[in-house]
């Protein structure tokens, strides 16, 4: 379609109005807001017992939950994009579950499952188990929203490499472990780095699941996210802005690998 | 030698091998020539390990290697699109056979220096596949497959990917590595003139099944059939006869069983003439003769001529 140059630059103006209204303005007033008094202040607020708690939580359970969903991505994506079995449709339409469902019922269905009135509550309370309101809770609930991410990145670019070089390495002697890891490790690589990089963000910034399980409990089992929407309802609006310019941070952290990772994705994928 | 021995293959309602059998003998270059679906690259696949065939046997230097994992046949490949190891230099994909049967590194390096070296790649080590051109990947595939020196060397349209000139080029090297490696090599093609020109034998395929085995002089001159016939080489018909082109004797005068015809069009194609006639019952014939025959019948359109078959390669048609 070809558009006249005024309707070009009415459409350019109206897309980064669009895009300036809606992600750049509130960024930067966060950022604007958390430095306004100086950035000792912010240091403060971010040091605080609970904060530095929330903080290394985030990380512990990003640090399990992505890594799990790496294995599982992995071995879902071949299996999707190589395997030939019944029901593999459904499996692929199962895998976007995590997208379609709002994070908030699948808190509650983990509740349902693992909470102490739940199916498996009982039988994990009498083995001394605490799923809700405790950390396992929210690595589950990080890892059912996290989850379709690797699985979605990778099985395309599996598709797209074939597994020709895959039957090369077989006559050429390699068994399956040796032909995974020297072959179609290498040639997913930047699709599997992608798909990480995704679940990272996602797993840091999930709050709706992770709010209903967590129980809240302050210094224990409060994520950084669950540490903003705390403060913001109790006024302490400098301290949830600053605690959000961190998670800002993480986010600006993962986009600047997102784009550096990107273009090499893009060119394993047509290789 | 690698036998195949009553092999029959099905995806799903398609038959791609219809109890085939094949002897491809020791040190030899045997040729797979079909057309497109006629179970040729099945075929190699299956005595390469690479897909199981539902009947059958396939043994190689007298062992059945028919329920054997391709990691244990002992077999080199060559695919159509190469199969090239991407984040891989051009060293470290002709070694790799090598490496995963954890050879010492010297030894490894001394034998990818020497294969480099007999296709051509020496002093590209250090590169990878997407710098190199594609008759160039095609050979460090090759390299790559004699790394272990294999039992058998299998190619599947190893110069199919690949423009005519750079293809023919490929082809002749391919002859003379053979004669200097003396590995039995079964090679697919759907191109006839690459079969000809390479193999010692030709195995022709068509519609899951194999017409004729022979050298491609006895398939050229004694086709078992009208398919063969045609697959090899252009073919008259000639009524019920279907003859080559330049096997096609042109009479100025009637002549005892010729067929009287018309010259339509004379083409001139250097020492060459092809002639395009018109048999008294409208079928159209192609005669393929020398310039000095064609000098000296005056041969011009709309003249009458006749036409008998006079070559030995005679069949009669379905």
């Amino acid at each position: 379609m070809t558009v006249s140059r005024p309707w070009r630059i009415a459409l350019r103006t109206i897309g980064l109005a669009y895009l300036a209204a809606l992600l750049l303005v509130p960024v930067a007033v966060i950022f604007y807001r958390t430095f306004e008094h100086g950035i000792g202040a912010v240091w403060e607020s971010v040091t605080t017992p609970a904060a530095v708690s929330a903080f290394w939580l985030t990380l512990e359970v990003t640090a399990i939950a992505v890594p799990l969903n790496t294995v599982f991505g992995i071995v879902m994506a071949m299996q999707l994009a190589r395997g030939r079995f019944r029901g593999k449709a459904l499996l692929n339409a199962l895998i976007d579950l995590p997208f379609a469902i709002s994070p908030v019922v699948i808190g509650l269905s983990l509740i349902l499952v693992y909470g102490v009135n739940g199916w498996f509550g009982q039988a994990l309370a009498d083995a001394g188990i605490q799923v809700i309101f405790s950390t396992p809770g929210i690595v589950l609930a990080t890892i059912f929203v996290s989850l379709p991410f690797v699985v979605r990145e990778v099985t395309p670019v599996l598709r797209e490499v074939g597994d020709e070089q895959e039957q090369a390495a077989a006559t050429l002697g390699a068994g399956r472990w040796q032909t995974f890891w020297r072959i179609t490790l290498p040639s997913i690589r930047w699709g599997v780095a992608y798909g990480v990089v995704l679940s990272v963000a996602r797993s840091i910034g999930e709050f709706g699941a992770v709010s209903v399980v967590s129980g809240k409990i302050s210094g224990e089992t409060e994520t950084l996210t669950l540490l903003v929407e705390k403060r913001f309802a109790n006024f302490d609006l400098a301290g949830a802005y600053a605690a959000s310019a961190l998670l800002a941070l993480i986010a600006l952290l993962t986009l600047l690998a997102m784009t550096l990772i990107k273009p090499r994705r893009e060119e394993e994928d047509h290789a | 030698m690698i036998a195949v021995e009553g092999v029959s293959k099905q995806f799903g309602d398609y038959t791609a091998l219809d109890d085939v059998s094949l002897e491809v003998p020791d040190g030899s270059l045997t040729a797979l020539l079909g057309p497109s679906g006629s179970g040729k690259s099945t075929l190699l696949r299956i005595i390469g390990g690479l897909e199981s065939p539902d009947r059958g046997r396939v043994v190689i230097e007298g062992e059945d290697a028919t329920g054997v994992p391709p990691q244990r046949r002992e077999i080199g490949f060559v695919f159509q699109h190469y199969a090239a190891f991407k984040h891989m230099t051009v060293r470290d994909n002709v070694a790799f056979g090598l490496t995963v049967r954890k050879q010492p590194k010297a030894k490894v390096d001394e034998r990818v220096d020497e294969l480099l070296g007999i296709v051509g790649l020496a002093g590209y080590q250090k590169r990878y596949p997407n710098q190199l051109s594609g008759g160039q990947r095609q050979r460090m595939a090759l390299a790559r497959a004699l790394a272990v020196e294999p039992r058998v060397l299998l190619l599947d349209e190893p110069f199919g990917a690949l423009d005519a000139k750079v293809r023919a080029e490929l082809r002749e090297w391919l002859r003379r590595l053979h004669d200097e490696v003396h590995v039995t090599t079964l090679l697919v093609t759907h191109d006839q003139e690459e079969a000809m020109s390479i193999a010692d034998h030709i195995a022709v395929m068509d519609n899951a099944r194999i017409e004729q085995f022979g050298s491609p002089r006895e398939l050229y001159d004694q086709p078992a059939n009208p398919f063969v016939m045609g697959f090899l080489g252009p073919v008259s018909r000639l009524g019920d006869q279907l003859v080559r082109p330049h096997d096609i004797a042109l009479a100025a005068s009637a002549v005892d069983g010729a067929l009287e015809a018309m010259v339509s069009r004379v083409i001139h194609l250097g020492f060459e003439v092809r002639v395009e006639l018109m048999l008294t019952s409208g079928e159209a014939v192609t005669a393929q003769i020398t310039r000095t025959e064609a000098d000296e019948l005056e041969l011009d359109t709309g003249e009458i001529v006749w036409l008998r078959a006079a070559g030995p390669t005679v069949l009669r048609a379905a």
